[in-house]
């Protein structure tokens, strides 16, 4: 049942990263459109995430519920020395959550109101995956002390550092790119579609840049990511595929494939985790001095995760053809309108 | 402010927020619901706007409390983490239960949102009908989380040691059903209450009657049917509290000496340096009624129990006096509101009739914050009732006091937030509503 569990867990991890990264990157792309496109994308965003977007951040709570009941102190640890990000995080989720609602449901659409709404929304758009990176970074990055000098070296440095910030970045920019390219789909006519493939496209090469800078950060506070990554078979492959997907995917966005791309795209950044993902397993957070917090010793008594497997995998029956009806429910439907 | 005075205070400002949308969250959708149907079954326009009407402020609601609560399940390892470290796997089951139900929720509440002139209508209210069951059920289930901190069971507790965890055990814990029964009524008398009082107001000022009525009746009928079983499930978890709590119930009721025909006090201050009660109105017996069923077998006081595992007695004495002072209020508001819907309908539309409700619109929240204060201020100076204590919980990251005073300011702009853009919603329901 330990395997199920952890099988889970990485699930939620990737599809909030899929999903919730697509509905942050709705944001980014809306904060880098120009004045003059702006409404029209906001237009189109809207009827993309509307419907979706609480459930998109569901993973995440799924993600949280399983540390907490199936290891508990792997999840404790992490609040301890991650506080500060985590405490951004949710204020920025705060923000943008209640933001996007509020614009959509405000009964007077006043200017300055609106326009409150859409800045908060943007830039905390922005900021949430900025977050959600370096937390993730700072999670293999060996800066978390468990006994810290002062309160600097433990609850800063912890996370402020030029890996785990450059793994935000990455994280920003993959953000936008699985955005654009889901939202060609949804665009409501062909010269939409393509301000979206330019800027996807950005998005891709912008992606690709911060990528090289996060292993050129790996190299300065000596995280052994390339070894890591090269060293064994599994992460390679994980590579080479994300970068076969990456070249069929500009391919099949000249031919004008709207929907098969969205396969393509959600594959790389899952070879991207994966091949991150695979080589510190069963490490979950690596903590300085090498005491790392591993899933395979540190999980609750089996009776618990057991019975964590079983909700997991009903929940999942109830669930997954449900979000999957939800999904197609409200995809554009070119007959339709 | 130390740290550890400001996490708790922060916990509380936390929880104190999110349950009032919670609350809305898990009874509006069965609202609409009901004018749904009424809407599908008599073809009748005015259902289909008090149906969309609410919906938008429900968003509203649910977005607020979608967030307050993310921040939640982080919140209590950014806290308590030594807390979440053994009661996580113990206490676990319901919270991963619920994250099912949230899941279905959200998905549910996407359909019934967006899906306006979009699929069957039965399948539009079925889906509403999802959105409120869910929410019910999760909010049992968080419950019954809570309710395991009360009265933990499902473990043995050995040399500090947390042995042989039984999770489903600990979910159906011995306070469990208490607990959530009473929180249930309470989110539905609550929310009933409140939005009664909203379209009350709205009548008496004369707007968009025909509207009006129709969205009170609803409401009301929810409110003060689970009004009136109120104080009957009450006094049931005040039964078990004195079974499980004792402590609780000796701070509820500022009870400090044992005496046989053990007396309630009505009102009154605490005096805790004196062990005594001030200005309160004594009726001998009536507490050994309530607890035990009969007048005069002792109920045990504060003084059997140790000084340092007390909970402070003047806050939760006054919670629960506040609670049971709105609860019998509301209890005759509901007998009252039945009164007239079979007997004397004229009331019905009479000044005094609308501004009794009117007044009673916040009554219910006051209520459900007095008494989660009863429960986890009565809890202290336990986490985990008998087993672990709050100070031992408590994040060892300084500096909380300044995530205190962010949290305070964020909930209380939100707050804000949501009456302006509430009150913004009522007053659009002409322009939107009555062509
Ligand atoms: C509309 C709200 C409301 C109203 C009118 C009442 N209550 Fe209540 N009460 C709550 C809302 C609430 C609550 C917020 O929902 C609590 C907190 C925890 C819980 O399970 O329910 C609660 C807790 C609570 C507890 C503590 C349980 C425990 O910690 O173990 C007791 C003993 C009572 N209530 C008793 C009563 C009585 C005798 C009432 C009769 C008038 C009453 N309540 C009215
Ligand atoms: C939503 C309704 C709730 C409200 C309004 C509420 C209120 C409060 C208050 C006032 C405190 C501070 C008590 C003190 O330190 O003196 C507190 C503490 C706490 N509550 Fe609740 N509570 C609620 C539900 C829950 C639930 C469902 C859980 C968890 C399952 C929970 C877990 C805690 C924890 C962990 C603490 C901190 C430790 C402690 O003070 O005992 N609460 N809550
Ligand atoms: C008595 C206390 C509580 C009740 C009755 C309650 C109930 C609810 C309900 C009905 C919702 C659905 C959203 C809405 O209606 O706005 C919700 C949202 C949420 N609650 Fe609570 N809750 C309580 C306390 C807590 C606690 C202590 C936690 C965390 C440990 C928590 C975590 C969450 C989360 C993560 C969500 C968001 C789910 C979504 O996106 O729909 N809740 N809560």
């Amino acid at each position: 049942m330990l395997y199920v569990v952890i099988a889970f867990l990485f699930l939620a991890i990737v599809l909030y990263f899929l999903l919730g990264g697509a509905d942050f990157g709705a944001g980014i792309i809306e904060l880098f459109t120009s004045e003059k496109n702006r409404q029209q994308t906001r237009k189109t965003m809207y009827q993309a995430i509307g419907p979706i977007w609480e459930a998109n951040h569901m993973w995440l709570i799924i993600a949280v519920v399983i540390l907490f009941v199936g290891f508990p102190v792997i999840y404790s640890q992490m609040c301890t020395y991650l506080h500060i990000p985590l405490l951004v995080m949710l204020m920025e989720i705060t923000a943008r959550g209640t933001a996007f609602a509020f614009r959509s449901y405000d009964a007077v659409k006043g200017e300055r109101t609106q326009n409150l709404y859409n800045h908060i929304f943007v830039y905390s758009s922005f900021i949430t995956p900025l977050f959600l990176g370096i937390i993730a970074g700072s999670a293999i990055s060996r800066q978390i002390d468990l006994h810290p000098a002062s309160f600097v070296a433990g609850y800063i440095f912890s996370w402020l550092n030029y890996f785990s910030v450059a793994v935000g970045l990455f994280t920003v920019a993959l953000s936008g790119y699985l955005a654009a390219i889901y939202l060609i789909g949804e665009a409501d006519d062909d010269k939409d579609a393509k301000r979206f493939i330019k800027k996807a496209k950005y998005m891709n090469i912008i992606a690709v840049i911060f990528g090289g800078m996060v292993f050129i950060a790996a190299g300065f506070e000596n995280v052994r990511l390339a070894h890591w990554i090269f060293g064994n078979s599994v992460s390679l492959t994980a590579v080479i595929a994300a970068t076969i997907s990456l070249i069929l995917l500009w391919v099949l966005i000249s031919r004008g494939k709207k929907k098969i791309i969205r396969i393509f795209a959600g594959f790389q950044v899952t070879m991207i985790l994966l091949a991150v993902g695979y080589m510190h397993y069963p490490y979950f957070i690596m903590i300085k001095g090498g005491q790392n917090l591993s899933l395979m010793s540190l999980h609750a008594p089996n009776k618990t995760i057991d019975d964590l497997g079983w909700a997991l995998f009903i929940g999942s029956f109830l669930i997954l053809p449900s979000l999957f009806y939800l999904y197609y429910s409200f995809q554009k439907k070119n007959d339709v309108v | 402010m130390n740290d550890f005075l400001a996490a708790r205070s922060q916990m509380a400002i936390s929880l104190g927020f999110h349950i009032i949308y919670s609350c809305v969250g898990m009874v509006m959708p069965l609202f609409m619901a009901v004018s749904h149907y009424k809407w599908i079954k008599t073809g009748d326009p005015v259902y289909k706007n008090i149906t969309q009407a609410w919906s938008k402020g429900v968003a509203i609601f649910f977005a607020t409390g979608a967030v307050s609560g993310t921040i939640l399940s982080f919140e209590l390892g950014l806290l308590w983490p030594k807390f979440m470290e053994h009661a996580g796997p113990i206490f676990g089951m319901p919270f991963s239960l619920e994250g099912v139900a949230f899941f279905i929720e959200a998905i549910a509440l996407g359909f019934f949102l967006y899906g306006w002139n979009r699929f069957n209508k039965w399948f539009h209210l079925f889906t509403g009908l999802i959105v409120g069951i869910s929410g019910i059920i999760s909010g049992i289930l968080v419950v019954s989380a809570n309710s395991w901190m009360n009265n933990p069971t499902g473990f043995d507790f050995v040399n500090g040691q947390y042995l042989n965890i039984d999770p489903i055990k600990a979910m159906f814990n011995g306070s469990w059903f208490t607990e959530a029964l009473h929180m249930s009524l309470a989110a539905f008398s609550a929310t009933g209450f409140a939005v009664a009082g909203i379209h009350a107001l709205m009548i008496a000022m004369k707007k968009n009657i025909l509207f009006h009525t129709k969205a009170f009746k609803i409401a009301i009928i929810f409110g003060a049917v689970a009004a009136i079983l109120q104080p009957f499930s009450g006094d049931l978890s005040a039964k078990n509290a004195y079974k499980t709590q004792p402590a609780k119930l000796g701070a509820m009721e500022a009870y400090y000496h044992t005496v046989p025909y053990s007396p309630l006090v009505i009102g009154g201050i605490p005096d805790t340096a004196a062990k005594k009660v001030n200005y309160g109105i004594e009726i001998p017996g009536l507490l050994s009624f309530l607890v035990h069923d009969n007048f005069k077998e002792p109920v045990n006081g504060l003084d059997k129990i140790p000084v340092q595992n007390q909970p402070p007695v003047t806050i939760t004495h006054l919670a629960f006096e506040l609670m049971i002072a709105i609860g019998s209020a509301m209890m005759l508001l509901g007998l009252i509101y039945f009164t007239a819907l079979w007997k004397k309908r004229s009331w019905l539309s009479k000044k005094w009739f609308l501004n009794l409700f009117i007044w009673a619109t916040p009554f219910g929240f006051i209520a459900v914050e007095a008494g989660w204060t009863v429960t986890e201020v009565g809890r202290q100076p336990w986490i985990i009732q008998g087993i672990m204590r709050t100070s031992q919980a408590v994040t060892p990251m300084p500096g909380i006091h300044y995530s205190f005073y962010l949290f305070t300011a964020v909930y209380f702009t939100l707050s804000i937030a949501v009456i302006v853009l509430l009150s913004r919603q009522i007053k659009m329901v002409p322009e939107l509503y009555d062509r």
